[in-house]
């Protein structure tokens, strides 16, 4: 099995308090592999570590056999790894458009980045119908659609999502695993980290439970769910 | 005569709207508060005079050249002093006392190298021909202020608004994390944005040099308070508001220079500095809460 991402022993620091303490895990291309974990265990922190916002304090990081660990963030964007941020991160004072715009910069050429576009649209009919209205406007689901969005216009070959469904309303967390699906379907590579396990792992192919900083029990996603651990911590089980 | 003050006033500020700018955009993009920014007004006007009168160049190639390389030192300077703080988000306090340490160390060299003497530009370097209308007397050199000045507002605001570059620039005004998850490489873009604050601090320093004939190292130092008021009255960052505050300040300065006296003109932006911040501390333009953590 070849793995799209491969980390090993991460450890990421905010400063003295270490936040990720060594965690191995792997992604396989075309596969979804889901993170969960309490409030505070490092998932957030993990994301941030991917893609370069956040400095490793050791381990290593490859994307298709290459190390990438401590690449800038702006050259792991541009190898393919697209984060859609805790909390959206929406350009709020720019529109619609910008947003996408900003998105699809790094495409190689205009041709490219109209079909990119005319894909993204229509996946989110909401957004086009706002293209020229300022994102802070929107509501959080559409903003999340267009955060979404913004990062399939850099044509993801690694999609890393953190907490989409966070503070939306049911219907708009049943159109997000929805479209997780769909790009699924369509051979997406998917890192997702949720807070709504039980979707989740009905959705992933593997997943990894963090506690504290360490992945404490990983699997296929189906035998995950089982667990009667993870019934009990994070499924509302008892 | 009134008119003629305003016209005065309307050049006059037209330079500050243009300073203001520059120091606004270094603000708004990297959140630091940069006081070496006068030291390129300086540097500006002096490359212009020096071109004038060592190379005896026209007022058209002194003054893009001027800017030019008040541009370039301040793509210098700015990458020594500032990448650090930015990097570390060190906030208003540390960059305030770093950039003064600095620039007070750059005019005492710039003195120490040419000297304290005001200094002017040869005779005739702009035509003295004047226009006039009802009355009204438009000199030639008010009119390049007031053209440069439009000219170069209306190409940051196209520049900005409509241009890859611009996109740029405001995502990481807005939020640099978030920029840097679209690929941008932001100490480029940073680059960029100094060069640009430099340009047009230059170029408001030649212009400056210009309306009052006179070039002397410190006038950097006298234009900073300026633009600090004019900032904080249009809103820290803010575009538009610095360019209102600047023309605003500029005719209300000339007003005063004018019916009261002149020496109540220097305390005229620190009276409208007050009442702002008293009123209206977000400036006129700004917004109550900006939404950034
Ligand atoms: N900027 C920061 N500075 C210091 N500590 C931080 C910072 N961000 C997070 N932490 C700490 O690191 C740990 C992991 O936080 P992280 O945000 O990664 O958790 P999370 O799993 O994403 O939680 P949540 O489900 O609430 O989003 C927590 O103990 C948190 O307090
Ligand atoms: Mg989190």
């Amino acid at each position: 099995m070849t793995n799209l991402l491969d980390v090993s022993g991460l450890r990421l620091d905010y400063g003295r308090t270490m936040a990720v303490k060594g965690i191995d895990l792997a992604v396989p291309q075309g596969s979804v592999v889901c993170l969960i974990g309490a409030n505070g265990a490092g998932k957030t922190t993990t994301m941030r570590g991917l893609s370069g916002l956040l400095k490793a304090a050791g381990g290593t990081v490859r994307f298709e056999g290459t190390d990438i660990t401590n690449a800038p963030a702006h050259r792991i964007a541009r190898l393919g790894i697209r984060q859609v941020p805790e909390g959206r991160q929406v350009f709020a004072e720019m529109t619609v458009d910008e947003n996408l715009r900003l998105g699809g910069l790094q495409a190689p050429d205009a041709g490219e980045f109209q079909k990119r576009r005319g894909r993204v649209l229509e996946r989110f009919p909401r957004l086009q119908e706002r293209l020229t209205q300022q994102a802070g406007l929107l509501s959080g689901g559409e903003q999340q659609m267009l955060a979404l969005g913004r990062a399939l216009m850099g044509a993801p070959r690694l999609l890393l999502l953190d907490e989409p469904s966070m503070g939306l309303a049911p219907l708009f967390v049943e159109e997000i695993f929805r479209i997780i699906a769909d790009l699924k379907r369509e051979g997406t590579t998917i890192l997702l980290v949720e807070q709504n396990a039980q979707a989740a792992l009905e959705i992933a192919d593997y997943a990894y439970v963090l506690e504290s900083g360490r992945i404490t029990l990983h699997g296929p996603g189906a035998r995950i769910a089982d667990d009667p651990k993870v019934v009990a911590a994070y499924l509302g089980g008892h | 005569m009134l008119s003629q003050q305003l016209v005065n006033g309307l050049v006059l500020g037209s330079t500050y709207a243009l300073f203001a700018l520059g120091f606004t955009l270094i603000f708004g993009v990297l959140r630091v508060i940069n006081l070496t920014y006068g030291f390129y007004f300086s540097v500006g006007a002096f490359v212009a005079l020096w071109l004038a009168r060592s190379l005896g160049a026209s007022i058209w190639i002194a003054l893009p050249l001027g800017s030019l390389a008040a541009g370039l030192v301040a793509v210098v300077i700015d990458g020594i002093l500032l990448t650090r703080l930015r990097r570390t988000k060190a906030g208003e306090l540390p960059s305030l006392m770093v950039t003064l340490g600095a620039v007070l160390a750059l005019y005492a060299l710039m003195a120490a190298l040419i000297g304290t003497e005001i200094q002017r530009f040869p005779f005739g370097f702009v035509g003295s021909t004047a226009l006039e209308f009802a009355g009204v007397r438009v000199s030639l050199v008010q009119m390049l202020i007031v053209g440069t000045a439009f000219v170069m507002v209306a190409v940051l605001f196209l520049l900005l608004q409509y241009t890859r570059l611009g996109l740029m620039i405001r995502a990481l005004a807005e939020n640099e994390d978030a920029a840097r998850l679209m690929g941008i490489n932001v100490d480029a873009t940073v680059v960029a944005v100094s060069f640009l604050s430099g340009l047009l601090g230059g170029a408001a320093g030649v212009l400056i040099g210009l309306n009052f004939n006179a070039i002397q190292p410190f006038m950097g130092e006298a234009m900073m308070l300026r633009g600090f008021a004019v900032i904080i009255i249009g809103g820290l960052g803010d575009i538009r508001g610095a360019l209102v505050a600047g023309i605003l300040l500029g005719v209300l300065e000339v007003l005063t220079a004018g019916y009261l006296s002149s020496n109540a003109k220097e305390a005229v932006g620190f009276a409208i500095l007050v009442l702002t911040l008293w009123f209206r501390p977000v400036g006129l333009f700004g917004r109550a809460q900006v939404k950034r953590a």
